[in-house]
């Protein structure tokens, strides 16, 4: 029981100290802002390697993902003779859950764990204590570019999901099954909602982008700088984004949709 | 350099198909006349019983969009629901005697309100009431009525059917 | 500043002392470095050898005493004044450090860029320079993958005079090369430091090569100098642990073996 609580205790302690140094970290990374603007050929570096790589598995994975709901959707929906129903109902389940949700996932997969193993291997072969010593701040230099191009590509992407994934189901719907292509985008413009859903949707995914970002820049800036500790790090980057996004996508699902 | 050229075209690439996409969500997926229709004019119907008419149901004419509900209010003294229809602008010669009636699309689908042009010369203007009108068919009630009339019916029809 | 400026001694530590969590790496140190000459400090490897250089560097603070370089103490500058001061300090580490993302020539281009606002044109002809100084200009469009270890360093070394400090310090320059780019380094650390006036400060276990180069050499063990002067001081000094470093005798202050207990006792005496 004694060594229970203690364990408990330890964990405790450890998870808000690394709380406490990521807050510091993101503090530090925010007023690093300004400076990394200035630099925004940096900016666009990153804005390549994390939004322009990874538009290709936002791309496959929208279009698969739409196209399979369009055709679960329709043979439950087929049921009640109400397969003219299928345009909203995958327009709002991608836009307002499956878009910033998968993307987020994805983006932490492709482009989180890219960013921690990128930053930890810096840190690993001495460039961001070089830097330091060559009088740059590697936060304005190396993190604050990287946390930018993060939070603009993640809100991107995430459209970029749902648009395809529309697209998807539009082909199937369409062209596989015979819904009625009119019917299919007028009841979805009568039933998905510009600011009750889309606009909520990319309030959701410029969250999750800003803490899949800050989970990676931090773990690569935190990791323990040896081969096994950014492998470690990547791991987790990946991890914890995944808990963050689920978890915050809950708490953001009850505060914007809970009431009606 | 030229790599850093390559870089800026495909970034560029990158934000244009992102804001595409996001256009496309508010105007091809979503209703981006939701914004537009603030403007129009206002007229009010009372219904004995709305059903499940919300708010930001479309208004229809001859089944063509006209209008929304913008709002549905419950008036004390009379006992009925207010509903407060705003029709674009574009339609402004719909007659004073326009009947409503609430209706629903599809077994499953959402309450709208149809209008049925009625004769006048006179037309609605913001403020005008449609005094014609016909309350939702509750499923439930519709289903009692048919139960009843049909145990009516059965008692009667008895003899001829066997 | 005046007054420091005429300082003979560039690097004053007094009093340092460092631990990490428990383990105490530095433990009382006191270490002068005159300016213009090439000072080595020595000793078994986690001796906190690298650790005196990240102090003096900054990167790290002392938990007592003090490290003056020219007259300012390190630990008490503030954050702009303390990257003011390593505008002024190279190093070069253990692996280089070189930015992978940029050729060599950005490389070395980089402290330029970052802390001047020179024309492109002189940039140029300032790395080019550089370059030459440590024989690879030739190199300058290469990626720092393409490099063998030896010409990375090199180029760090260049990374490293870019700004012409007035000191270098260099982690380990000599671990893990051939002969020939050992002997290549350290002619360029002797030459650099004599004709750019620099001040160097180098951390090796390399015995042979660092005492062919150095004006001064510091023996650091179990977080103290044993041993401090001139290569010949060492050479004459009657210090076991200097007997044992210089000679590589595998026993002595630093014992071969891991305590353990007695060795008939292990193998003849009870098991546990």
């Amino acid at each position: 029981m004694d060594q229970w609580l203690q364990a408990l205790g330890k964990g405790g302690l450890s998870f808000f100290e690394r709380l406490g140094r990521g807050n510091v970290f993101l503090l530090r990374t925010l007023t690093g802002l300004p400076s990394a603007m200035g630099h925004f050929r940096l900016v666009i570096q990153q804005l390549h390697s994390v939004g322009v790589l990874s538009i290709q598995i936002i791309g496959v994975s929208g279009l698969t993902v739409g196209m399979v709901l369009g055709l679960q959707m329709y043979n439950t929906l087929v049921d009640f003779g109400a397969e003219d129903s299928l345009g909203p109902v995958v327009a709002l389940s991608l836009v307002r859950e499956l878009g910033p949700v998968l993307a987020a996932l994805l983006f932490a997969g492709r482009a989180g764990s890219a960013l921690t193993a990128e930053i930890g291997l810096m840190k690993a072969t001495e460039q961001l204590s070089g830097m330091e010593m060559m009088a740059v701040d590697p936060i304005k230099r190396v993190i604050a570019p990287r946390f930018v191009a993060g939070f603009i590509s993640m809100p991107l992407l995430a459209a970029i999901f749902s648009a395809v994934g529309i697209l998807g189901s539009y082909f199937v719907g369409i062209g596989l099954l015979g819904v009625d292509s009119g019917a299919f985008w007028s009841q979805m413009q009568s039933k998905v909602d510009l600011m009750e859903d889309v606009v909520n949707g990319v309030i959701k995914s410029v969250v999750f982008g800003f803490v899949a970002t800050w989970i990676a820049v931090f773990e690569g800036y935190d990791a323990v700088p040896t081969t096994e500790g950014v492998s470690r790090a990547t791991t987790r980057t990946v991890v914890h984004t995944a808990f963050a996004v689920l978890g915050l996508d809950f708490v953001l699902t009850a505060m914007m949709f809970g009431e009606d | 350099m030229v790599k850093q050229r390559q870089i800026e075209v495909l970034v560029g690439g990158f934000i244009a198909i992102g804001i595409a996409a996001l256009v496309m969500l508010a105007m091809k997926v979503s209703n981006i006349s939701a914004f537009t229709e603030h403007e129009g004019y206002e007229v009010v119907a009372k219904f004995n019983n709305i059903g499940g008419l919300k708010a930001k149901a479309p208004v229809t004419m001859a089944g063509v969009h006209v209008g929304r509900v913008v709002g549905v209010d419950f008036d004390q003294d009379a006992y009925k629901a207010v509903v407060r229809l705003r029709i674009l602008p574009k339609f402004d010669r719909i007659p004073v005697d326009t009947s409503a009636g609430i209706f629903t699309s599809g077994v499953l689908g959402e309450s709208y309100v149809g209008l049925e042009a009625g004769a006048e010369e006179e037309y609605l203007r913001a403020g005008s009431e449609i005094t014609l009108t016909q309350s939702a068919m509750v499923l439930e009630n519709l289903i009692g009525k048919f139960l009843f009339d049909k145990a009516a019916g059965d008692d009667s029809s008895k003899n001829d059917e066997f | 500043m005046a007054n420091a400026s005429k300082d003979e001694v560039l690097v004053r530590i007094r009093g340092l002392h460092f631990s990490h969590g428990p383990r105490v790496i530095l433990d009382g140190i006191d270490v002068d470095i005159r300016r213009g000459s090439v000072a080595t400090i020595m000793g078994p490897s986690g001796t906190g050898k690298t650790t005196l250089l990240r102090l003096i560097g900054g990167q790290l603070k002392p938990d007592a005493g003090t490290v003056e370089v020219d007259g300012q103490n390190v630990a008490s500058l503030s954050r702009g004044e303390l990257f003011q001061l390593r505008k002024r300090m190279g190093m070069m580490f253990q692996t280089g450090a070189l930015f992978t993302d940029l050729t060599v020539f950005d490389n070395v281009a980089f402290p330029l860029r970052e802390h001047t606002d020179l024309p492109e044109s002189m940039i140029r002809d300032l790395v080019i320079i550089k370059l030459n100084a440590v024989g690879l200009r030739g190199a300058r469009d290469l990626m720092p993958s393409e490099l063998s270890g030896g010409m990375a360093r090199r180029v760090a070394l260049a990374r490293a005079i870019s700004l012409d400090p007035m000191m270098i310090m260099y982690d380990e320059p000599f671990t893990g090369q051939d002969p020939i780019t050992v002997g290549v380094i350290m002619q360029l650390i002797r030459r650099l430091n004599d004709n750019m006036g620099l001040t160097s400060v180098i951390v090796s276990h390399d015995v042979a090569e660092v005492s062919a180069i150095s004006d001064q050499i510091c023996l650091l063990s179990g977080g103290k100098v044993v041993a401090d002067g001139s290569p010949r001081d060492l050479r004459e000094s009657q210090s076991a642990w200097a007997k044992q470093f210089l000679n590589a005798e595998p026993d002595g202050p630093v014992p071969f073996h891991y305590p353990a207990k007695d060795y008939r006792d292990d193998l003849f005496g009870e098991r546990d």
